[in-house]
């Protein structure tokens, strides 16, 4: 196990160091995750407080990036928003990981029953523009952030699902299964000690790739006023917050938030594509 | 074939309509109250309870449903006090011409651009369409619409401001298709056309670049698998025009994974079609439901999500039907 992982790190290493982009994405990360961790200190201002200066102020050395509407300083808010996106997309895609993979995993291996229900329920999601599901669940809900996280997941579920369900049934017949059925195991064993621990390299990159998109999804639906609410600071609210303001000038109130929000997903992308590099080179574009 | 295709829809469309029904009961609150307002008596409200059928189970109620739907009735706005179905009808023209004009200045770019790329690998194109496909994935649309706007409209005055698909003081085009595109040009107004035509730039733009990004990728891949076959060699040793070779043998094969893509490409757009509607505050189907959402009216939101969602499937039908036109062996194999 052991050496296993030494091997896997000493390839992370070549993939990361031999691939400057997938580097700087990685430094990137970093950088946000300190955000998401420390940013309510490191934030000059306190995020929600109004008129900490004058009202749509552009950038100075006083407020980097500027005061938005209320007078609140944007650099602040957009540090200390960092840990609600991080946190949203890092929960639903858990979420959407965990029971996607399991329901696609037994849809894979028991069929049958199991795996028309759960192929019906992919494709009744998947029947829908996804975005336009979300607006509809978020509209039916209400809006919280709980809510968010659990309509996020539901969106990427059938992808997770489809993947366990494919690289299941690939191996529901290999040499090591029949080996380990014969050896004695319960079914129930042999499809979570033997065959899902095969599936969980392109669970995982499907997993980095999704949450670029994650992000994407719950900004978007707090932009269209459907997910997190003001004053709460949030990348998609705060762009939404700056968006009248685009026709007349004020340009800062939504770029800096945009550009963090970018900057983010694109990070994750670039991260989701040296992983798939690393972990399936077939793939590889 | 299309009959055939067709059945195959059902069960979705079966699946979109509990879903849709689901969600309605999902309403927090109740909804009798809600309707009688807030000054309504305790009779008043069970006299409105009964008329909804709430007052039913759940199965009774899933079937006054379905009545309603084969009615066409899809309950009345509070915001617009029209019918849902009405306004709806009346907006989708909107929201459908601007998701085909995103989606045409898509392609229009992306398949070259894609082609480009994979004739010849390691080039400078090669290495702009990778970045436009990874930046592209990575782009939040909402924010690259406001760019759009402060560059084009606020900086260069090059576009019209973002407010709806005509100036105030435009007539509107007599309504033959509901597309302003068209009819202007059916009522022989080139001026009327050029107007509606610059009010679509922006909002064309933001959708395209959106989508983009995907098909350029799928494109790039697709067509450096196909260059790479046998029969492209074949074609090739045989002397074939290189122009024959790109686009009668290896272009139309690389066409189908394209095709494949298209669904979840038209997927993502009719969703980010929300975001530009509100953004452009463009009188569609999209922003009809989030005007209705702040109101907290939600049989428009219901819908806009069931028309969305049949908008959907038929498209992936049609997607369907151009997979058999491009490739005759699908229609043996079914």
């Amino acid at each position: 196990m052991s050496t296993a992982v030494l091997r896997m790190a000493r390839a992370g290493r070549y993939v990361v160091l031999g691939n400057p982009l997938t580097f700087g994405a990685f430094l990137m990360l970093a950088g946000l995750v300190t955000l998401a961790l420390f940013g309510h200190w490191i934030a000059p201002y306190d995020p929600l407080a109004t008129a900490v200066g004058p009202r749509l102020a552009p950038p100075s050395t006083t407020h980097w990036f500027g005061t938005d509407h209320l007078g609140r300083d944007i650099l602040s808010r957009v540090i200390v928003a960092t840990r609600l996106d991080l946190l949203i997309a890092i929960s639903a895609v858990t979420l959407s990981f965990a029971a996607g993979s399991a329901a696609g995993a037994s849809a894979g291996f028991y069929g049958g029953w199991t795996e028309r229900i759960v192929t019906r329920i992919v494709d009744t999601i998947m029947a829908f523009p996804l975005f336009v599901l979300a607006m509809g669940i978020m509209a039916a809900v209400g809006t919280s952030v709980m809510n968010i996280v659990l309509t996020v997941a539901l969106i990427n579920f059938p992808s997770y699902a489809r993947i366990a369900r494919a690289e299941v049934n690939v191996r529901r017949n290999a040499g090591y299964v029949e080996a380990a059925r014969l050896a004695g195991n319960t079914p129930r064993r042999i499809l979570a000690v033997h065959i899902y621990p095969n599936c969980l390299p392109t669970l995982i990159v499907q997993a980095s790739m999704n949450m670029g998109w994650a992000i994407l999804s719950a900004a978007g639906l707090s932009f269209i006023g459907l997910g997190v609410r003001p004053p709460t600071a949030e990348w998609g609210i705060m762009v939404s917050d700056g968006s009248a303001f685009m026709m007349s000038g004020e340009w800062w109130v939504s770029t800096f938030p945009g550009i963090a929000l970018m900057l983010a997903v694109l990070s994750f992308n670039l991260m989701g594509d040296g992983l798939r590099d690393l972990i399936d080179p077939r793939r590889r574009s | 074939m299309v009959g055939r295709r067709l059945a195959t829809a059902i069960p979705g469309v079966i699946g979109v309509i509990v879903v849709t029904f689901l969600l309605n009961r999902a309403l927090p609150g109740d909804p009798a109250a809600y309707f009688a307002g807030p000054a309504a008596t305790p009779q008043a409200i069970e006299e409105i309870r009964t008329r909804l059928g709430l007052n039913r189970s759940l199965p009774e109620q899933f079937v006054l449903y379905i009545r309603d739907l084969a009615r066409g009735d899809l309950g009345h706005s509070l915001t617009t006090g029209q019918p849902v179905a009405a306004d709806l009808r009346a907006r989708l023209p909107a929201s459908l011409e601007l998701a085909f004009c995103g989606l045409l200045l898509a392609l229009a770019i992306a398949l070259p651009l894609g082609v480009l790329a994979a004739t010849r690998p390691g080039s400078g194109v090669d290495h702009v369409t990778r970045l436009l496909a990874t930046m592209g994935n990575s782009l939040p649309v909402f924010f690259t619409g406001l760019v759009l706007v402060y560059v084009l409209y606020y900086l260069l005055g090059w576009a019209p401001p973002p407010l709806g698909r005509l100036e105030v003081f435009r007539e509107t085009p007599p309504a033959i298709t509901g597309s302003y595109l068209i009819d202007s040009l059916l009522a022989r107004d080139p001026g009327l056309f050029l107007a509606v035509a610059k009010q679509l730039i922006l909002p064309t733009m933001t959708l395209g670049l959106a989508a983009l990004a995907p098909i350029t990728r799928m494109t790039r891949a697709a067509m450096l698998g196909v260059l790479a076959s046998d029969y492209v060699r074949t074609a090739r040793a045989n002397g074939l025009a290189p122009r024959t070779v790109l686009y009668v043998y290896a272009l139309r094969n690389a066409m189908l994974p394209v095709v494949t893509t298209l669904g979840l490409v038209l997927s993502f757009l009719l969703g980010v079609s929300v975001v530009v509607e509100k953004i452009y505050a463009w009188p569609g189907i999209g922003a009809y439901a989030l005007d209705s959402v702040i109101a907290s009216d939600y049989a428009p939101v219901q819908g806009f999500v069931l028309t969305m969602a049949v908008v959907y499937v038929l498209l992936n039908l049609l997607i369907d039907l151009l997979y058999g036109v491009i490739d005759p062996r699908v229609q043996i194999e079914s």
